[in-house]
């Protein structure tokens, strides 16, 4: 740690930052993972939850889905979609309007930080929380559940670009609900019945196709189905992907879409995203 | 722009909706000096403050915050104004040192850290996570992230509320370190002791106006105010009397009992009781 003591005197001339801008966004990052780290209902919520779901269905759904897959296997590749989804979008959404409550936000407005760097310390530990909490579910997948990892450099390419596509569309959503939150209390009441509905209805709990139409044509609208059926062309064999709704796991059209929820994402970022609460005007 | 001026507002005005918060402020705080704004709640402070600091914008009028419109921050100019913010637990996770060295670096010419820990009284407490913290040291670690970049202005939102005595004392003092320093410093406050022991001069805001300016001991023109002499009569009832020359008054009362004076108090208005005929009470 540098102490260094200069005078007091203050000049008016720009002076440069001891740390850099990207040396400022490794440190932002570095807090909020410890912040995320040193919470432990952070660490449970997130990163517990999908394993135990995982353990609680593969015990209680045996059976096979066709195409020689197990049911515990298209769940499994649901809940690393869905453990994406929860470490950016849920994590987010219910983690700023609590900061931005207590004033976190108006002090580092008050502060030389530029703004970015906040946003890029919340990536920073999206994407640390993302690769540990994917790494600890594949773990338990292939040590219990006998899923296999991607054998080809391609499926790994697959399985990079649907997760980096999925977490940026989440990561943006998740700072652009934030916003719809009015208290501390209610960013947990707006997202997590968006994330779960969208979980019923995407793929993850139930075989998408089992699901009536309407649902799915609803589900199809939004990033989570895709980032499923995007793993899924990652981790089933390839011959499942005729039992997919369109009769393969249409990869162009699950980047097609990832991205336009980046961009939908980004823009509602840009529009309405509040550093201070609405009584704080 | 006048340089020795470090603030200077003219005809600031901010409404929300039909509510008029801001109506036509005119302020000027000099370089290096101590300004307390008193104000009850609802009368402005706030907003006006806010509008200083650059959180908020303005509807109408003049302001420059060191040379500069606050309205438009820059890096460089948010590195030279401290603002220490009323805190409610933000950084529950993280110790104290943790957080003033992580807030350091976003400054081009912070303090050490541990030094500013120690100043604001918390080096005890360096390790320990701010979760645990007491209000008023909680208090104290906002002071610490409002004075680590070492500003040139500094804002003060109420800084002792929560304080037992002691520690109020010991804060007094912090601030009378960074004055002689060469700080500005706008403290808003509730205490009226704290603005007459640290203000050079005082403001009163009420109804969105600064009703007056002057150094504490003359708000009012409290110094030229008739002095309250009371005394017992031999029966022990109170009597008391204003006059404008009470030490004669005293002499008398002196020779009429023939020495002590049973009871004698001699008072002037106090800065509480100017200010509250100001904003509208008595």
């Amino acid at each position: 740690m540098s102490t260094t003591m200069k005078p007091a005197a203050p000049t008016v001339a720009t002076r440069p930052r001891r740390v850099g801008p990207a040396g400022l966004a490794l440190r932002q990052g570095r807090l909020e993972i410890t912040q995320f780290l040193r919470s432990r209902e952070s660490v449970v919520f997130t990163m517990g939850f999908p394993i135990i779901m995982i353990l609680i269905f593969a015990s209680i759904f045996g059976g096979t889905i066709g195409g020689g897959v197990r049911f515990t296997q298209y769940f499994i590749t649901g809940m690393i979609a869905s453990g994406l989804m929860t470490v950016s979008f849920q994590n987010l959404g219910i983690w700023i309007p609590i900061e931005r409550d207590r004033g976190v936000l108006k002090r580092y407005r008050g502060t030389p930080m530029p703004k970015w760097v906040w946003f890029a310390g919340k990536v920073i530990m999206v994407v640390a929380i993302g690769v540990v909490e994917t790494a600890l579910l594949l773990a338990v997948a292939v040590a219990l559940f006998d899923l296999k990892l991607p054998g080809t450099a391609a499926k790994w390419f697959t399985f990079g670009w649907v997760a980096v596509l999925g977490v940026t569309a989440c990561t943006l959503c998740g700072i652009a609900i934030s916003s719809l939150a009015r208290t501390a209390r209610s960013g947990s009441a707006v997202v997590t019945p968006v994330a779960l509905v969208l979980q019923f209805i995407s793929g993850v709990f139930f075989v998408f196709t089992d699901l009536p139409a309407w649902m799915q044509q609803v589900a199809a609208l939004f990033p989570l189905k895709w980032m499923c059926q995007g793993l899924r062309a990652v981790f089933l064999p390839e011959s499942f992907g005729a039992q997919e709704p369109a009769g393969s796991f249409e990869l162009g059209r699950v980047a097609l879409v990832l991205a336009l929820w980046c961009v939908i994402g980004l823009v509602l970022c840009l529009t309405t995203f509040r550093w201070t609460t609405k009584r704080d005007g | 722009m006048d340089d020795e001026l470090a603030i200077s507002v003219r005809g600031l005005r901010k409404a929300y909706g039909d509510n008029v918060a801001v109506a036509g402020l005119d302020l000027a705080v000099h370089r290096g000096e101590v300004f307390a704004l008193l104000g009850p709640n609802g009368a402005g402070k706030t907003t006006t403050v806010e509008i200083l600091e650059g959180y908020r914008q303005r509807d109408a009028g003049e302001v420059l915050v060191l040379g500069s419109d606050p309205a438009h921050p820059d890096a460089d100019w948010r590195s030279r104004v401290g603002i220490v913010l009323q805190g409610t637990g933000e950084f529950d996770e993280l110790t104290v040192a943790e957080v003033v060295r992580h807030f350091s670096a976003f400054y081009p010419d912070a303090d050490d850290p541990d030094k500013v820990v120690e100043r604001v009284g918390l080096a005890g407490k360096a390790k320990a996570r701010t979760h645990t913290l007491s209000g008023g040291q909680r208090r104290r670690l906002d002071v610490a992230l409002g004075i680590i970049g070492r500003p040139e202005l500094l804002f003060l939102d109420e800084p002792t509320t929560g304080f037992d005595p002691e520690a109020r004392r010991e804060f007094w003092e912090l601030v009378r370190d960074l004055s002689a320093a060469g700080t500005t410093i706008v403290l808003t406050t509730h205490y009226l002791d704290e603005a007459e022991a640290l203000a050079d001069r005082v403001g009163v805001i009420a109804g969105g106006r600064l009703v007056e300016v002057a150094p504490p001991n003359r708000l009012g023109n409290r110094q030229e105010a008739l002095a309250t002499v009371s005394w017992r009569t031999p029966d022990g009832a109170l009597e008391s009397a204003e006059s404008a020359t009470p030490t004669a008054l005293v002499a008398e009362l002196a020779a009429r009992f023939g020495g002590e004076v049973p009871g004698l108090t001699v008072t002037r208005p106090t800065l509480e009781d100017v200010y509250l005929r100001m904003i509208g009470h008595r």
